[in-house]
């Protein structure tokens, strides 16, 4: 194999000028192309968000009537009061994002868009939803006022007790 | 008096104004209706000879040159209602509806903009049905028919990016859906839902940038691959003639 062994020199000479030039010109176009790319991402991606907060005062525990389930169509929560306590319920379908309603006729809660079905704890009766609807963290804070933090779900079956 | 005019339209013609336009000149020759197509920018895209059978409305039924036509009325109608509509939360849904009530014509622009819209989703696909069933994707124009898959692609994008911009229940929720949907992509499917909406739901953020995607990026876009589409029929050759059992006449 006479490739295998070259003195630098030789190896220099078989890279022309030209093809160097190529090169060094083809690596700045690819690295300032990743950098677009990086830059694109970046600048789409907003660093602040004017979004509401996650965390909602949902009021004083007597608001809601024993053995109810309310609904806060603005921050798309379910508060339930049940015989144990309190817990609240996302609102929102796990289908594909939209706003259920409890019908309480038939004491479920049903989403418009795709006919998706779930009882009061949230557990699916049926349709295309793929998962339940998740229970979210909720506790009193000092005034007695029942606080609901809906980017954080909790194991079911944790109720507040008042 | 016919003939005081016609020296007139001559000596327009002639003069060098008109000259420095129109640069082919009098004469009805075959070089000179060529020259004619090439020398109008608008007009090179297109071939510069057409078989007579091609133009009739059996081969082709116009499907596409109809798209185009709708395509040409959303932009003038489109920009029209730029004139009138903030994409803002609060007056999003006011603007709308004083194109309805207030607005002279407003209602008119906006549902011949809607209907169109309408109208060119259901060409599309009836002009790549007929270009499907007659053979004319096959080679040479098979780059031609990913050009028009992508040109179906961004049609299918404007209607949906225009859908969210009168920020009524029915576009909100449809395009909540439609985020959602992008969000089941593997990986990255929440990341892209982001970029798209430019936050985590849709609002003030998804509503600017949906105008922007509906009214700069996605009709430049489809501008640009409109012109590579024509010119690459004039470059295969103009419209896709199959060939006729050799009994019959060439018409």
């Amino acid at each position: 194999m006479p490739d295998e062994k070259k003195t630098p020199e030789q190896n220099a000479e078989e890279v022309s000028r030209r093809q160097f030039c190529v090169k060094v010109g083809m690596t700045s176009i690819a690295v300032a192309a990743a950098g677009t790319g990086v830059f694109a991402y970046q600048f789409l991606s907003p660093n602040v968000l004017y979004e509401p907060s996650p965390t909602v005062n949902v009021g004083k525990p007597d608001r809601y009537p024993p053995d109810s389930v309310t609904l806060d169509p603005e921050t798309a929560i379910y508060v339930v009061r049940d015989a144990g306590g309190y817990f609240a319920l996302s609102a929102i379908c796990t289908h594909l994002g939209c706003l259920t309603a409890f019908k309480p006729e038939l004491g479920i809660i049903a989403c418009p868009c795709h006919g998706s079905k779930f009882n009061r704890d949230g557990v699916k009766i049926a349709g295309p939803a793929p998962k339940p609807l998740p229970w979210l963290r909720m506790w009193l804070n000092d005034d007695g006022e029942l606080m609901v933090d809906r980017s954080t779900s909790v194991a079911t079956k944790q109720l507040v007790r008042v | 008096m016919a003939n005081d005019m016609q020296h007139y339209v001559d000596e327009l013609h002639r003069s060098r104004v008109w000259r420095s336009i129109f640069r082919s000149g009098e004469g009805d020759s075959n070089l000179h209706r060529a020259q004619a197509v090439q020398n109008n920018v608008f007009l090179h895209l297109f071939a510069v000879k057409s078989r007579r059978r091609m133009l009739e409305f059996n081969a082709t039924w116009y499907l596409g040159t109809l798209t185009l036509g709708t395509f040409f009325v959303l932009v003038v109608t489109g920009i029209l209602l730029m004139l009138y509509y903030h994409p803002s939360v609060p007056q999003a849904y006011a603007d709308m509806k004083d194109l309805q009530f207030a607005v002279s014509s407003g209602v008119f622009l906006r549902n011949l903009h809607r209907w169109s819209a309408h109208a060119m989703v259901f060409l599309v696909f009836a002009h790549m049905f007929k270009v499907f069933y007659r053979g004319a994707y096959r080679t040479p124009r098979e780059f031609n028919w990913v050009i028009g898959v992508v040109l179906l692609l961004l049609t299918l994008l404007l209607s949906y990016t225009g859908y969210l911009l009168p920020w009524d229940q029915l576009s909100y929720w449809a395009v909540t859906v439609g985020s959602n949907i992008a969000s089941a992509v593997p990986v990255m499917g929440s990341k892209i839902r982001f970029l798209m909406l430019g936050g985590n739901s849709v609002n003030a953020n998804a509503l600017l940038r949906f105008y922007v995607l509906h009214c700069m990026i996605l009709p430049l876009t489809a501008i640009l691959l409109m012109a590579i589409h024509f010119w690459r029929i004039r470059k295969d050759g103009g419209l896709y003639a199959p060939e006729k059992p050799a009994s019959q006449e060439e018409k």
